[in-house]
């Protein structure tokens, strides 16, 4: 099962390879891992989408997450209210007339819109949770995507 | 100040009053300044055999051992032995040159990402970059390394930063707010597991590394004796609760005893202390302690609930929440019925081995606790001599047996005993070894011989890997592949290093000598030949329940 996880840490030299280096020496899987500053340039938060397989796993990752020196705090979304997004970009083949009403129909319908259309392609941005970023990709299928970039999942809490 | 005579200045301040090293193209500075410094210096013959010593200063004074070494090879000669250190979680400080700050990432002359190197085998490490941080740098990594469950720190300084010209200024205080170990258990866990004990009737004490860590052996006898519950300890737990104690039930797992394992099967509730449920000691882990229910005490959280689901959790500080539950205990547990079952085990499966032609290994380690009257501090490589040592000494006070726990390191025995000897000269130090594992860091006779480090080698000889050799015996059908090793003339060896040697190939020889041993006021090699396919008993096969055990039950 897929968690979120956020973790606040200290911004400095070599912080990221250790929480990185921590997944890989224990076995655990990172399926998202987005990072940036804070209000305090001297913390930095990273949210954390694992994988882990019960919740002694989850528990444990929480720990060794604890458990690095240069880590504030650890917070896991699992079972708190919070939003989460992510940013996605999808290059498309540039439709055609008909096939661009029923596109623009279904980018209305989830937000998002085409950012730039040159010669034969055209690249849609698009910010949603999880589930309806799942449906929208689906959904783009038809249209031929040829590239897809997503930021992985960003998470706050109430 | 430099650099360098900050870094000396401050490891000072830590009370640091002897390391170990070896000098290197990055470190020249530092050398330096440690040429006119008040520091005891010593020069091993390689760099492993000084993370070693300085592992083994550490486990011997309780105090963080330093130790110092050039960038590249000069640091990954280290890596070995701050391994070893993190997995049995010894606070050390290890020191390491690095190039200049403007050629980090160029492939320059001796150069290896040390910090990358080193991240997941320490608690945590440096790249100093800037000499106004080293002061602040050194103060935290003492303060990391020895605090909460400690751990090797490295600290990584180029050799500018050695160089660098700054003020000096010692900061006060530590404070690092994104690290707080807890140390005292919550009230609430105490009162809970007061409630368990009170209501077992079979209850078990298995105590670990933490016991001798954080100085709870005081306290960890008041509490077994107030609620009337046998002791089974582990490997790096031994000296933490007398094994001449009527009690102790000595050490459980792989090589434990009989009556340890059968107690762990058999216990209607286990009080883990400082100890971290280890594979070498659970065995097949749905089979481990089928009746008990588990209170867990450790300074680790991350520890707790790893391996063994646990039905109490108490994070904090072995000697101070052993401290919390005495004085919430009022009522003990009857657990004579427990007791008594416990003894028919004690007396029906004992040690045992049995006599025969040729030197029996466990019969010298017999002899030579015997011989120290239980007093030495005792040092292991890693094998069958470590398992015998465990088995046949009885340890009776914290920190008088020193061995690679979690890593296994052949090779550690050795340069350990030189650190613990110079940590404290007062005891004596025997090295327990195998002919295979001492060839592992041989070299480390120059460094006793020079420096006067009286330590004894006591070789268990038998021409083999031998633990290597007894797996293969027992589960590859005795294809003794690459097992048979040949060593040099120990005796000569010793001699030749200015130590002395001394051989024995018969049991009458035994006893002589290591009193002749004893007396000599010099580093000696024992070279005990013992039989050569003596195997460890009693022993677990790895993956089964620990009371499946093989051999040597009576």
């Amino acid at each position: 099962m897929k968690h979120t996880i956020s973790v606040l840490v200290e911004n400095k030299f070599g912080v990221l390879a250790r929480v990185a280096g921590l997944f890989s020496a224990r076995g655990y899987n990172i399926s998202s891992l987005a990072v940036s500053e804070t209000l305090d340039a001297g913390v930095s938060y990273m949210t954390l989408v694992v994988e882990a397989r019960d919740e002694d796993v989850l528990e444990q990752i929480k720990k060794q997450l604890n458990k690095l020196i240069d880590v504030l705090t650890v917070t896991d979304f699992t079972k708190k209210e919070h939003v989460d997004r992510e940013l996605i970009l999808v290059k498309l083949k540039s439709p055609g007339i008909k096939e661009k009403e029923k596109l623009e129909k279904l980018l209305r319908k989830y937000v998002a819109k085409i950012v730039q259309h040159k010669n034969d392609t055209a690249i849609i941005e698009a910010v949603a949770e999880q589930a309806q970023i799942k449906e929208l990709l689906e959904a783009l299928e038809p249209f031929g995507v040829k590239e897809l970039v997503r930021t992985g999942r960003v998470a706050m809490a109430y | 100040m430099t650099g360098a005579q900050i870094l000396i200045e401050s490891l000072k301040r830590e009370g640091v009053t002897v390391m170990f090293g070896y000098p290197g193209g990055s470190v020249l500075p530092i050398f330096d300044k440690l040429y006119d410094a008040d520091i005891k210096f010593i020069l091993t013959r390689h760099e492993q055999g000084a993370a070693h010593a300085a592992d083994g200063y550490a486990r011997a004074t309780g105090k963080a051992g330093v130790c110092l070494a050039t960038s590249g090879p000069g640091a990954t000669n280290l890596v070995t032995g701050i391994a070893n250190a993190y997995m049995d979680s010894i606070p050390l400080i290890a020191i390491t040159g690095q190039v200049k700050t403007f050629l980090i990432g160029n492939d320059a002359f001796q150069e290896a990402d040390v910090t990358g190197i080193t991240r997941p085998i320490t608690k945590h490490n440096y790249l100093v970059k800037d000499a106004n941080e080293l002061a602040r740098v050194i103060r935290e990594a003492f303060y990391i390394a020895t605090s909460g469950r400690p751990g090797p720190v490295v600290i990584d300084v180029p050799v500018d930063v050695q160089q660098q010209d700054v003020e000096f200024i010692w900061p006060e205080t530590v404070e690092i707010k994104s690290y707080k170990p807890t140390l005292f258990g919550h009230p609430g866990q105490i009162k809970k597991c007061v409630k368990l004990i009170t209501a077992a009737k079979k209850p078990l004490i298995y105590a670990g590394g933490g016991i001798i860590t954080s100085g709870a052996h005081q306290e960890l006898k008041e509490f077994a004796e107030k609620i009337h519950a046998p002791v089974t300890t582990t490997l790096m737990g031994l000296g933490g609760f007398p094994e001449t104690h009527e009690l102790s039930l000595r050490m459980l797992g792989m090589h434990g005893t009989a009556f340890a394992n059968h107690a762990i099967m058999e216990a209607d509730l286990i009080i883990a202390v400082g100890a971290r449920f280890d594979d070498r000691v659970t065995g097949r882990l749905d089979a481990f302690a089928p009746h008990a229910k588990v209170i867990h005490i450790d300074v680790d959280p991350s520890s707790i609930s790893k391996n063994v689901k646990v039905n109490i959790p108490i994070v904090g500080d072995a000697k101070n929440v052993l401290g919390q539950i005495l004085e919430e205990i009022k009522k003990a547990p009857d657990t004579s019925a427990w007791l008594e079952t416990i003894d028919s085990w004690k007396k029906k499966y004992p040690l045992t081995y049995k006599e025969a032609g040729k030197i029996k290994p466990q019969y010298v380690i017999e002899q030579i606790y015997e011989l120290t009257k239980g007093e030495a501090l005792i040092t292991t490589e890693v094998g069958q001599n470590q398992m015998w040592a465990c088995q046949w000494y009885k340890y009776t006070h914290p920190r008088t047996f020193i061995s690679s726990g979690g890593l296994g390191t052949m090779g550690f025995g050795f340069p350990a005993a030189m650190g613990a000897k110079l940590g404290c000269p007062e005891r004596v130090v025997f090295d327990i070894a195998g002919d295979g594992s001492i060839q592992m860091n041989i070299q480390e006779l120059a460094t006793c011989v020079c420096n006067k480090i009286n330590v004894k080698v006591a070789i268990l000889n038998n021409g083999y890997l031998g633990m290597v050799r007894q797996w293969q015996e027992l589960f590859y059908k005795k294809r003794y592949s690459h097992t048979c090793i040949s060593g040099p003339d120990f005796v000569k060896l010793a001699e030749s290093y200015g130590a002395a040697g001394i051989r024995a190939t018969k049991k009458e020889e035994v006893r002589p000598a290591i009193e002749k041993a004893l007396a000599i006021d010099n580093t000696v090699l024992i070279d005990f030949h013992i039989e050569p396919e003596e195997n460890v008993y009693p022993m677990v096969p790895a993956g089964e329940a620990i009371n499946r055990m093989i051999g040597g039950m009576a």
